[in-house]
């Protein structure tokens, strides 16, 4: 079954990919601005408000023409789009109950409408139940043709507009300065809107159309920082979760397609917002860990170093229960970490105890000098008093660079002391002056 | 009126009355559409404690129910935090998802959940006379009555008895903070107070009329009064005539009476606007 699918030898099967790969590519790359705009929920709505112009579409029609149900389902969703503005406008009822006021009384009617028809005697026209959750499997080549026509134009209006519509997007203000006429751009966007909302009717079931719309953007989100980046990857998602659905619609005619398709979609969000670079769950907190542990060497060198700093002399070697008292660690970072710090070779063992190698007398002095340096910079150039300084500082030790470190003592001229009159050690620099 | 038509009337009130107590909250915390999301959402939790427990006993559903409608919270607020999602979309990717599921498990599972995926949206009140609760060889009138009765009573008890928290922190958080009542918890108390409502009224009236009477007598009485306590008596009095009209039109046309409900919310609401605005009301 499997094979005979992706090898879409069958007819029937390039049709059903063919549109699906249209609606996921329209309805991903266009809800990038649905997204960005914070106006998710307003695809949920539009997408609900289209049933009952299925409905009327076929009450006055008395045929099933595809392209009329679409129309009629267009005309709903817009007129769903224009209430919510009307009442956010002419009432003080806030957007996110206007929002659910349209959705749930033109869902009604939608259903009244459906459930009028069903047992009126047209019972035979069932079939438009399947709008309610999809069904990619009933699509045929009429329906593919009309899918790819308007996914075409769609994209081709995302692109020629491209600049317009991000201007728009990310700041309406700015784009009234310049000339831009919003209100019509933003007439046009919403049409868009319905228009993708529309095309997804069949494969997805308008209740769950809104998922196609936006969960592509928030899984490209994780990705790009760039609208163009966004708006191709979300297509490229919304294509492959449009894949599977048709697919899974293959294997099982009769089950509605539309959840499956969410679902599918979902998992690319999940992956993404595990898994993605920089921002994904998974590489923060590795990252976070990684902080923690170059914080606990760091304290270890220092701790050990500020042992000896009063002689001069790190020859000592330290029992492990002295070196916990130095500095509060728990005892797994202090096992981790004295294994660590002796594989580097900056520490040295005998027995259950350890000192510094000479590498190791230079770390702990450059961490300790860049502690002390930062509160000497907080308590001269921000004048924070004595005693504020040093929570900073002790964040900014294993932050600082060589090239930081270079400036600071460039801006300090190489003080002696800190401000709490200790001793600011120069053991791994010469000092130049 | 004969008998079977007063059990789905009254079904009818109770389940807007319930939703309309509830939903006013929402409304006043612009958390409308967290309700929207939580009415889909719960429908996992109720699939998943039937095919669990194998039995369509109250008290497993409320709890697959409740644990859904607060995973839908808290869900909804970590990818918000951490996914870099306003959280409108966090709330859309988490609701369709959950009901996805929901809709396949239905699926699959049709003939032993005794649900079908039409049956979720629209609910089947039609039925709800013939389905009684029977203990003990007694027959103490249909089941959805009773459920629902209770979530009545529980929601005006939980809304008596902590009037004063719900009203300060639904309309001065920062108030509420500083007289110590926690806003975060009385947010989620509240949610898992419409978790517990909505799926006490999922099972007759189907996903799309909670919705509607979580939000329309709400928004509607919200329209009419600025006293909280006559909203949320106004709000259970629109709700009565949302069930009362929308069984009538139901059966007039022959159609689906949840639809019809929420089509005279729609009505109910068009006019409370023209009222409001005649009347200079707000």
């Amino acid at each position: 079954m499997t094979l005979r699918f992706f090898s879409m030898a069958d007819a029937n099967v390039r049709w059903v990919v063919t549109g699906s790969i249209f609606l996921g590519g329209a309805a991903g790359g266009l809800g990038a601005f649905t997204f960005l705009q914070k106006r998710s929920l307003l695809g949920d709505t539009i997408a609900h408000s289209a049933l009952p112009g299925i409905g009327l579409a076929f009450l006055i029609t008395g045929r099933k023409d595809f392209l009329f149900l679409l129309i009629g389902a267009a005309m709903t969703g817009w007129l769903g789009a224009v209430l919510i503005n009307t009442i956010i406008r002419h009432t003080r009822i806030k957007q996110d109950s206007a929002l659910g006021i349209v959705l749930t009384f033109l869902f009604g009617l939608g259903i009244v409408i459906l459930t009028y028809i069903q047992k009126s005697g047209a019972g035979a026209q069932a079939g438009l139940n399947k709008f309610l959750f999809g069904q990619a499997a009933a699509m045929g080549k009429d329906d593919v043709t009309i899918l790819a026509v308007s996914g075409s134009i769609m994209l081709t209006l995302i692109f020629v507009l491209f600049n317009k519509f991000k201007i728009i997007s990310f700041d309406p203000g700015f784009a009234k300065s310049i000339g831009l006429k919003v209100g019509w751009l933003q007439f046009l966007m919403t049409s868009l809107i319905v228009c993708s909302v529309v095309i997804g009717l069949q494969a997805v079931g308008v209740v769950l159309m809104a998922a196609m719309l936006i969960t592509p953007s928030a899984a490209a989100r994780q990705w790009t920082d760039r609208l163009s980046l966004l708006i191709v990857l979300a297509s490229v998602f919304g294509i492959l979760a449009g894949i599977m659905g048709a697919y899974i619609s293959f294997l099982a005619p009769r089950f509605p397609t539309g959840p499956w398709m969410v679902v599918s979609i979902s998992v690319i969000f999940g992956f993404s917002i595990l898994f993605a670079p920089e921002r994904g769950v998974i590489s923060r907190i590795f990252r976070h860990r990684q902080n923690q542990r170059k914080t606990t060497l760091d304290h270890l060198l220092k701790a050990l170093f500020k042992a000896g700093l009063n002689e001069k002399k790190w020859d000592t070697y330290y029992p492990v229960d002295q070196i916990n008292k130095m500095w509060s660690f728990t005892k797994g970072q202090l096992r981790w970490g004295l294994a660590r710090l002796k594989r580097r070779g900056v520490i040295e063992k005998s027995g259950d105890m350890y000192r510094l190698t000479d590498t190791g007398v230079k770390e702990g002095s450059r961490i300790l000098r860049l502690h002390r340096l930062w509160e000497v910079y907080l308590s001269r150039f921000l004048e924070l008093p004595d005693d504020h300084v040093h929570r900073d500082a002790e964040d900014m030790e294993h932050i600082l660079t060589p090239e930081m470190e270079k400036k600071l003592l460039k801006l300090l001229g190489q003080p002696e002391v800190d401000p709490h009159n200790q001793e600011i050690p120069y053991l791994d620099r010469e000092v130049t002056s | 009126m004969n008998y079977p038509d007063f059990w789905v009337i009254l079904t009818g009130i109770l389940a807007a009355g319930s939703c309309g107590l509830i939903g006013s909250f929402l409304v006043l915390r612009n958390n409308a559409m967290l309700g929207d999301a939580i009415s889909h959402a719960v429908l996992p939790g109720l699939v998943l404690a039937f095919l669990i427990t194998y039995s369509r006993g109250v008290v497993p559903m409320l709890i697959g129910a409740g644990l859904m409608g607060l995973l839908t919270a808290f869900l909804t607020e970590w990818l918000g935090n951490t996914g870099r999602l306003y959280k409108d979309a966090a709330l859309c990717i988490v609701f369709t998802l959950l009901f996805s599921i929901g809709v396949i498990l239905v699926s699959i599972y049709t003939s032993q959940v005794d649900l079908d995926q039409e049956c979720v949206l629209y609910g089947e009140i039609a039925y709800t006379p013939w389905d009684v609760l029977v203990i003990g060889g007694t027959d103490y009138g249909p089941r959805a009555v009773w459920i629902l009765g209770g979530i009545f009573l529980a929601n005006i008890l939980f809304i008596t008895l902590f009037f004063k928290q719900l009203k300060i922190s639904s309309f001065d958080p920062a108030l509420a903070t500083s007289l110590g009542i926690s806003e975060r918890l009385w947010h989620y108390l509240l949610m898992t107070m419409v978790s517990l409502t909505v799926v006490a009224a999922f099972e007759s009236v189907g996903a799309i009329l909670v919705v509607a009477m979580l939000i329309i007598p709400g928004a509607t009485a919200f329209l009419l009064t600025r006293k909280l306590v006559m909203m949320l008596v106004l709000s259970v009095i629109i709700g009565t005539i949302c069930a009362v009209g929308g069984f009538y039109g139901a059966s007039y046309f022959n159609a689906s009476i949840a639809g019809f409900m929420a089509v005279v919310g729609g009505i109910v609401f068009a006019g409370s606007v023209f009222i409001s605005k005649a009347f200079k009301l707000s």
